[in-house]
């Protein structure tokens, strides 16, 4: 496997070079190391092997004391409840779970569309203020969700887009733009301009240099930008929970969440709806473990 | 590196190029400015008035009323200390694990990948699922870390009903999810440390710890500076795990300023009173933000 998080950030042309230098001897020393980082890797994937384990325990399991580890009874009926409803029709938590994957899927189809071209212009002209303005581009997304929420809540209530879901899709696109923004203008930095400059001396126009030349070598960076947007957008909580209430908008986090509402908690059922919700993102996560680097510092941090 | 001007080529290229530019980044500065920055200069105004969201009714002005009243609220003071302890706690612990794994991590050379892989997947999680699960975990009665310490014979901990360990118990749920964070970015620090430093230093018989004092650590650092700065302003405006895990509670042990300010617009309906507090946490996020940019900017200059 490639170790991807190396050559994200380094400055320095050698690459996965070995660790710096061990000291012969220190055997005893380097086994030390190892037993430490397996407890460590121990401690870090227990939670998520737990929660796999739970959605898959017979109800009487779950709430064992002390808690079972091996010799639970094996069941399938908590993820059958995700998707099928008590009366047998769609359950509400499938329902959210399609919502999520409209509301994630548009807002990142339109912050790319928004964004590529954005940053494209970005890299290659002499705009005015350009570092102030992408610095201020970068700082609108770190504002609290909270005290944003409040003055877009009443706004959407004037317009009607409360409980919308083209409302989320809105507002997870301008807080996907900044990101978009800022990852792809390195993507964008990395492609020579030279080679729109050849194609405008062969008489193509700015635009047509930019479409036939640049964007198909841009095409990977894009498809990298767009999964972690994708990856933003599904896990949203914040604006998720103040925008929307119906279940037929609600998208999976408050639908999740809202499962402990009540008296009791069906921790089976919050295992395996977890479990449903989290796989694609860790899959996703590892289709561009090349740009973590770039992807969670929102394209701050590069080579 | 590309260059910003394109070479003049007669006179229409270059005026079609300040249009292109034009054309392609005005669409995204207007969605921003539409759900960023208008709804920013509202919650400005309304700072200023007694509006309620609920009431209804014109909006009176009250001048500078409503950040007085919480520039000198007792509450208020207690949420932005216990923000502190929480934003101290949590990524101070995170910067020192997440260093650590990282370098562990580098010195070894085989299953690098898949160690970091490992490591990285609790930051990839929603708040939500990692709130969930934990407090699922952390019960007193069937949670299973208490079952753990059980069998090792310490008694029932309370962790999320009690004021001292529930605040505790945010801190290590935030440090599970977000060491990870920082591993990753010292890693990428650490395996850019140019080789041959190590090796005209072992030349010169230097120490392991003088060689980490001297030329890991200033090397690294400004990029773990980065990465702490970036988790201190997450952590700053922190709500999501907060209110899944513990929801402020017990008491208002866990309410962080974030958390506050939805209590105060959602549940209180002060919305003027809201919008102020949110206006002075947004100052506070925009100094932060200032400071990470200045030296993200120096950073990439040197």
């Amino acid at each position: 496997m490639g170790v991807s998080v190396n050559e994200a950030v380094s400055t320095d042309p050698v690459r996965d070079h070995p660790p710096p230098a061990r000291r012969r001897g220190g055997r005893g020393r380097s086994a030390l190391e190892v037993a430490l980082l397996t407890v460590l890797a121990i401690v870090m994937l227990f939670p998520v092997l737990w929660m796999i384990e739970t959605s898959i325990k017979e109800n009487r399991d779950v709430y064992a004391i002390p808690a079972k580890f091996f010799n639970f009874q094996f069941t399938m009926d908590h993820f059958k409840d995700v998707f099928v409803g008590a009366g047998g029709g769609r359950s509400a938590l499938s329902v959210s779970f399609l919502n999520s994957v409209v509301v994630a899927g548009v807002s990142t189809v339109l912050a790319t569309v928004l964004g590529v071209p954005a940053a494209w212009a970005y890299s290659r002209f002499a705009v005015k203020a350009k570092k102030d303005q992408l610095f201020f581009i970068l700082s609108t997304r770190f504002m609290p969700p909270v005290v944003v929420v409040i003055p877009i809540f009443l706004m959407y209530r004037q317009v009607g887009l409360i409980d919308t879901e083209l409302g989320l899709i809105l507002i997870y696109a301008a807080f996907n733009l900044p990101f978009t923004i800022w990852m792809m203008k390195g993507f964008v930095d990395e492609v020579p301009a030279e080679y729109e400059d050849a194609a405008m001396l062969d008489g193509y126009t700015r635009l047509q240099a930019f479409r036939r030349f640049t964007l198909p070598l841009l095409v990977p960076g894009i498809a990298a930008t767009a999964v972690f947007a994708l990856i933003f957008s599904w896990n949203e909580f914040v604006f998720a929970i103040f925008l929307t209430s119906s279940d037929d908008v609600r998208t999976a986090p408050p639908a999740i969440a809202g499962l402990i509402g009540g008296t009791t908690v069906d921790w089976g059922l919050v295992a395996a709806s977890s479990v449903v919700f989290a796989l694609p993102v860790l899959v996703f996560a590892y289709l561009v473990r090349k740009h973590l680097v770039a992807g969670v510092t929102l394209g701050a941090v590069r080579r | 590196m590309a260059s910003a001007t394109p070479p003049a080529q007669g006179r229409s290229p270059r005026l079609s190029d300040r249009g292109l530019a034009v054309a392609f980044i005005s669409p995204a500065l207007l969605l921003l400015l539409a759900m960023s920055v208008f709804p920013l200069l509202w919650a400005l105004y309304l700072s200023f008035t007694d509006y309620s969201a609920t009431r209804g009714g014109p909006a009176r002005w009250v001048g500078f009323g409503n950040y007085t009243a919480i520039l000198a609220s007792a509450q208020v003071h207690q949420r932005a200390l216990t923000t502190l302890l929480y934003v101290v706690g949590a990524v101070g612990l995170q910067t020192v694990l997440g260093f650590s794994i990282a370098y562990l991590i580098s010195r070894r050379t085989r299953g690098r990948g898949l160690l970091t892989t490992v490591f990285l997947v609790p930051m990839m999680l929603s708040p939500v699922v990692v709130g969930l699960f934990w407090r699922f975990m952390l019960d007193a009665q069937f949670g299973v870390v208490n079952s753990m310490l059980g069998s090792l014979g310490i008694g029932p901990v309370e962790w999320l009903t009690r004021q001292r360990t529930a605040l505790v118990s945010l801190i290590v749920v935030d440090t599970w999810q977000w060491t990870p964070f920082i591993m990753l970015i010292a890693l990428a620090g650490l395996t850019a440390v140019p080789k041959y430093l190590y090796e005209a230093a072992s030349i010169d018989r230097a120490s392991e710890w003088f060689r980490f004092r001297t030329i890991t650590l200033p090397l690294v650092w400004p990029l773990l500076l980065i990465a702490v700065l970036f988790r201190a302003i997450e952590a700053f405006r922190l709500f999501d795990l907060v209110y899944i895990l513990t929801n402020g509670g017990p008491g208002v042990s866990t309410e962080t300023l974030s958390f506050h300010v939805y209590k105060v617009a959602f549940l209180g309906f002060n919305t003027g009173t809201a919008s102020a507090y949110g206006i002075l946490m947004v100052l506070v996020v925009i100094v932060l933000t200032q400071l990470y940019l200045r030296y993200l900017n120096k950073l990439k200059e040197d």
